[in-house]
C-alpha cells in the first residue's frame, strides 16, 4: 500500500479535486465561485471523461448546491461539494440543518472575504459566520495538508460517533491557486482507507420509512439538539484514532494544533492556515537571535482543541491571536476561542489580539516579527490592533 | 410515544419515525359526527375518495362500511358530496355515552408539560 | 395509463396515514392522498415548509409511511434532485435494486414564490420527479399572506381589502405555464372536482420519465372563508367558472381535461367565498372589479383553447 504514491507540482484547488476523484463519491452539488470555482470544474471534467462515475448535479445556486448535497447524503450517498465567500453565505440557512441531519457531506471551503465591498482574495470571513452550523471546520496550511485533510475528513464524518459533516478550508488564491510538491497516495490505497458509507437511517430504505426534519415544539427541540453535539463533541478522539492511520501510509500526522517550537517558547503567535508558514519562518529567525519564539497553528478550528491550546500556553509569557477576520462589534473569532480557553489558567498570560490580511492582504516576516517585538517590550493593549492598515492616526506606518 | 427522551435516548438526526401518527386521535376534533344510512348508500366510493382524512372505511369488496372514529374530524365533506344524501351529519354530543379506546391527544405536546 | 378503478384503490395502502394535523376539510390532505393512490411503486416525499409538512410531522409523530424529508421552504426542487441523484448512482453501483419514485410537495407559497427557482433548476436539469403543488392561493400556514398565486382582488393578511384597497390589486401568475415553458414532458392542472381526473393526471406524471408537474388548486376553508364540508362544491365551481382551468400539457401539446357544460359566471365562484366578501358588500359592491376578472378569465380560457386547438386530439 505505500507503493505507487505520486509527488506532482499542483494546487490546493488541484489537489482538493485530485482527493476527490480517488475518492469517488456517489454525488458531488455544486455552484461555481471564485477561488473554488476549480474544484467542480476539474471534478465535471473527471466526470465528463469517465475517470468517476459519481453523479454530478450543475445545480442553479449554492443554495441549490447545498440542499441537494444534504437529500443526496441523507438518502445515503457519499456527497462531496466546494464553495467560497458569498456562495458560503448564501448556503448558510441549510448548514444548520445538514448538521442536525448528520449528514456527513465533505466540504471544501476555499477562504475568500464576504462581500461587500466584493473581493475575492483570502479572509476567513466567509467560514468564520459558520462556526455555530456544527460543522467541523479543518484549516490546511498547504495543499499536501489539503490533500491529506480531504482523506481524513471522509472518515471523520462518517464515523458513527461523528456523523458530523466536515469544512476543510484553504486559503484562497494563496493555498488553492499556487503550485507546490504534493504526495499523492494511489488510487487503491485511497478507497482503501476511505471504504465504503455505511449510512444511518437513509431515505433510501424504503422498508424502513422515517421522517427527516419535522416540526417540533419545545418539549423536544433541545434533546435534539444536544444529542447532535455529541457527535462533535467525539470528534478530536475520532481524529486521532484516524490521523494515526493514514499517518501509517503518508508519513504525515496532523495534530489538532500545529505546534511549532511551541513547548519551551516564551512567546507564541497564534494563527491559522497559510499564513502560518511566514510565521514560522520568522520563529526560526528569532530563535537565531536568541528569542524563545513559537508559532501554534490552530487545525481544527471546531471542535476548538481547548485543552490542547491551555497544556501549551500555560507559563508562556506573552500570546498574540492574529484573526484573518473580523467580528465587528465584538471580538474576533480565534482571539475569542483562544481568551476563553486560557480564562481559567491560575496564572495569567497576556494576549494581544491583531486583525490582518483582509480582502487578502498580504502577511509579511516583518509583520510577524513586529507582533514578536511589541510582546517582548510588554506591549500589550486591550483593544484589536491591525497588521497593515493604512491610519491617518499611526506615525509609523503600522499600528 | 409523546413523552419527551432524554437527549441520550432520543432518534438521532431530528428522525421521527414512519406513520407514527397513527396513534393520534385527532376524532378529538370532532364537533359533528357524520351517520350513514347504509340502505341508501350506493357505493359510489365519493366519500371514500374525498375525504381529507382517510376515514371512511371499506370493507373487503369494496363498499363502504363503517366510519374511522378515531380520526375523523366530523369535516362534512363526505355529506356535502354524497349523491344519494346518505350521510347526515350529527352532533358529536349526542354520542357521548360510548366508551372507546384513545389514543394520543393531538393537543398534548409533552407529558411533563403538565 | 390503465384506468382508474376506485374500488381497486380501496384496497391498498396509502403513503400518507391518518393522524394529520391538517385542518378540518383541508383540500391539501385530499389532493395528497388521491395524488399518491394509484403509485404501486415504493415512494420518497419531499416536502417544503408548509401546511402540509408542517401537520403532517408534528415531531414526534409523522404521518408518511414512506421516508420524507423537509429541508426548508425554497428547495423542495433541490432536495428531491438530490435524493433522485443519489438513487440513480446507488442503483448503478449496485446498492439498491427497487423502484423508487420521487414526488414533491410544495404549497404556492414553496413553488410560485420563494421556491420558484430550485424548482426552475430541477425541472431543467430533467431529474426524473413529480412535483406536486397544492396550490390554496396564499401562505396559509402563517396566516394567509399573499403569495403571487393568490388571485386578484382576494383579502389576504399581506394585501386586506381595506377602505382605499380591494385586497390583492395584482393577477395571479401562471405558473403552470412557466412549467411549461421548461419544455418537460408532462404538466398538468387540476382541482378536487373530479378524483379520478387528479389520481390519473399523477399517475400519468409519475409513470412519465423525467421531470413532471401537477398544479393543484385546493381550498383553504379557513381563509378562503367557506365551510369546510363545501371543499369539494368550491372546486367544482372553481373548474365550471373557468376560474380554474383543468388541463395537461403532454409532451408540449396542450389538452383540455374538462370543458364546463354551461359557463358558469366568476360570481358564482366569488360570491360563496369570504376573501371576497368585500366586492359583494352592499353598498359599496365592486362590479367593476368583478367584470374585469370575467374578462380575464374570458381571455385566458380564449387562449388556452387555442393553444389546444392548434393540435387534433
Amino acid at each position: 500500500m505505500l507503493n505507487n504514491k505520486s509527488k506532482i507540482m499542483t494546487s490546493g484547488n488541484l489537489a482538493f479535486a485530485e482527493a476527490m476523484r480517488q475518492i469517488n463519491p456517489d454525488v458531488v452539488a455544486a455552484y461555481p465561485i471564485t477561488p473554488s470555482t476549480e474544484i467542480p470544474v476539474k471534478f465535471a471534467e473527471f466526470v465528463a471523461d469517465g475517470k468517476v462515475d459519481s453523479e454530478y448535479i450543475a445545480v442553479e445556486s449554492e443554495h441549490s448546491a447545498i440542499t441537494a448535497c444534504v437529500g443526496a447524503s441523507v438518502a445515503g450517498g457519499r456527497v462531496m461539494t466546494a464553495s467560497s465567500a458569498n456562495g458560503v453565505a448564501l448556503m448558510h440557512e441549510i448548514f444548520p440543518i445538514a448538521s442536525a441531519f448528520r449528514a456527513p457531506i465533505v466540504f471544501g471551503l476555499v477562504n475568500r472575504s464576504l462581500g461587500a465591498p466584493v473581493n475575492i482574495h483570502c479572509d476567513h470571513s466567509d467560514s468564520m459566520p459558520e462556526r455555530d452550523s456544527g460543522w467541523i471546520q479543518i484549516y490546511c496550511e498547504d495543499a499536501q495538508e489539503v490533500y491529506d485533510s480531504v482523506l481524513l475528513a471522509v472518515r471523520l464524518a462518517e464515523h458513527k460517533d461523528v456523523l458530523t459533516p466536515v469544512f476543510v478550508c484553504q486559503d484562497g488564491f494563496i493555498t488553492s491557486h499556487c503550485y507546490e510538491p504534493v504526495e499523492f497516495l494511489s488510487d487503491e490505497a485511497v478507497r482503501n482507507f476511505v471504504g465504503e458509507r455505511t449510512p444511518q437511517l437513509p431515505l433510501l430504505d424504503v422498508d424502513n420509512p422515517v421522517s427527516y426534519g419535522s416540526f417540533t415544539m419545545s418539549e423536544y427541540y433541545f434533546e435534539i439538539k444536544r444529542n447532535q453535539m455529541e457527535g462533535m463533541n467525539n470528534v478530536l478522539r475520532v481524529y486521532g484514532e484516524i490521523s494515526k492511520e493514514l499517518a501509517v501510509q503518508t508519513g504525515r500526522e496532523y495534530q489538532p494544533i500545529d505546534s511549532y517550537r511551541a513547548e519551551d517558547a516564551d512567546y507564541l503567535i497564534i494563527i491559522m492556515s497559510s499564513a502560518a508558514g511566514v510565521v514560522k519562518d520568522v520563529v526560526d529567525e528569532m530563535r537565531e537571535n536568541g528569542i524563545k519564539a513559537g508559532c501554534l497553528r490552530i487545525r481544527f478550528f471546531r471542535p476548538f482543541p481547548r485543552d490542547e491550546l491551555v497544556k501549551i500556553a500555560a507559563g508562556k509569557r506573552g500570546i498574540a491571536v492574529l484573526d484573518r477576520s473580523a467580528s465587528i462589534g465584538g471580538t474576533a473569532p480565534l482571539a475569542s476561542e483562544v481568551k476563553s480557553a486560557l480564562y481559567d489558567l491560575t496564572d495569567h498570560v497576556p494576549v494581544q489580539e491583531y486583525i490582518f490580511g483582509l480582502g487578502g492582504r498580504d502577511f509579511y516576516p516583518a509583520d510577524a516579527e513586529k507582533v514578536f517585538r511589541t510582546m517582548i517590550h510588554s506591549d500589550y493593549s486591550s483593544n484589536v490592533r491591525y497588521i497593515g492598515l493604512l491610519d491617518k492616526d499611526d506615525k509609523n506606518g503600522q499600528n | 410515544m409523546s413523552k419527551p427522551q432524554t437527549w441520550q435516548d432520543v432518534p438521532p438526526g431530528t428522525v421521527a419515525w414512519g406513520a407514527s401518527a397513527l396513534s393520534v386521535e385527532t376524532g378529538l376534533w370532532r364537533s359533528m359526527r357524520p351517520v350513514f344510512d347504509y340502505d341508501r348508500c350506493i357505493s359510489c366510493l365519493k366519500c371514500w375518495v374525498q375525504c381529507p382524512d382517510m376515514s371512511v372505511k371499506t370493507d373487503d369488496s369494496g363498499r363502504v362500511c363503517d366510519i374511522n372514529l378515531f380520526f375523523c374530524k366530523g369535516c362534512g365533506v363526505c355529506a356535502s358530496i354524497c349523491p344519494v344524501g346518505a350521510i347526515s351529519m350529527c352532533p358529536e354530543a349526542d354520542f357521548t355515552d360510548e366508551s372507546a379506546e384513545h389514543g394520543e391527544n393531538p393537543g398534548d405536546v409533552g407529558a411533563h408539560v403538565k | 395509463m390503465g384506468k382508474i378503478n376506485l374500488k381497486e384503490l380501496t384496497k391498498k395502502q396509502n403513503p400518507m396515514t391518518e393522524g394529520h394535523r391538517m385542518c378540518p376539510g383541508c383540500g391539501a390532505p385530499t389532493a395528497v392522498r388521491q395524488a399518491l393512490m394509484a403509485i404501486d411503486d415504493p415512494v420518497v416525499v419531499v416536502g417544503a415548509t408548509g401546511c402540509l409538512e408542517v401537520s403532517t410531522t408534528v415531531y414526534p409523530y409523522s404521518a408518511w409511511r414512506v421516508p420524507f424529508m423537509h429541508v426548508a421552504f425554497e428547495n423542495a426542487g433541490a432536495g428531491i434532485s438530490g435524493i433522485e441523484t443519489a438513487y440513480r448512482v446507488l442503483k448503478k453501483r449496485g446498492k439498491t435494486e427497487k423502484n423508487i419514485k420521487f414526488i414533491a410537495f410544495g404549497g404556492d407559497g414553496g413553488t410560485y414564490d420563494i421556491g420558484l427557482q430550485s424548482l426552475s433548476g430541477a425541472l431543467e436539469r430533467g431529474h426524473d420527479f413529480t412535483y406536486i403543488c397544492y396550490n390554496n392561493q396564499g401562505y396559509m400556514n402563517t396566516g394567509a399572506q399573499r403569495s403571487s398565486a393568490t388571485p386578484i382582488n382576494a383579502n389576504a393578511t399581506t394585501s386586506p381589502a381595506g377602505a382605499y384597497m380591494s385586497g390583492k390589486l395584482q393577477r395571479a401568475k401562471n405558473l403552470t405555464e412557466i412549467v411549461a415553458a421548461h419544455n418537460i414532458p408532462y404538466v398538468a392542472q387540476t382541482t378536487l372536482h373530479d378524483p379520478v381526473d387528479l389520481i390519473s393526471k399523477v399517475k400519468r406524471a409519475v409513470e412519465t420519465p423525467g421531470p413532471a408537474f401537477v398544479n393543484v388548486l385546493v381550498p383553504c376553508p379557513l381563509f378562503w372563508k367557506i365551510k369546510p364540508c363545501d371543499q369539494v362544491k368550491v372546486c367544482k365551481l372553481a373548474a365550471d367558472t373557468r376560474f380554474w382551468p383543468v388541463y395537461e400539457v403532454i409532451e408540449g401539446k396542450y389538452v383540455l381535461s374538462y370543458k364546463p357544460l354551461k359557463n358558469l359566471p366568476i360570481e358564482d365562484f366569488l360570491s360563496v367565498q369570504g376573501r371576497y366578501s368585500h366586492l359583494f358588500r352592499k353598498g359599496s359592491e365592486r362590479m367593476d372589479l368583478i367584470a374585469q376578472a370575467q374578462a380575464d378569465i374570458d381571455t385566458e380560457w380564449r387562449k388556452l383553447l387555442q393553444k389546444t386547438e392548434n393540435y387534433t386530439c
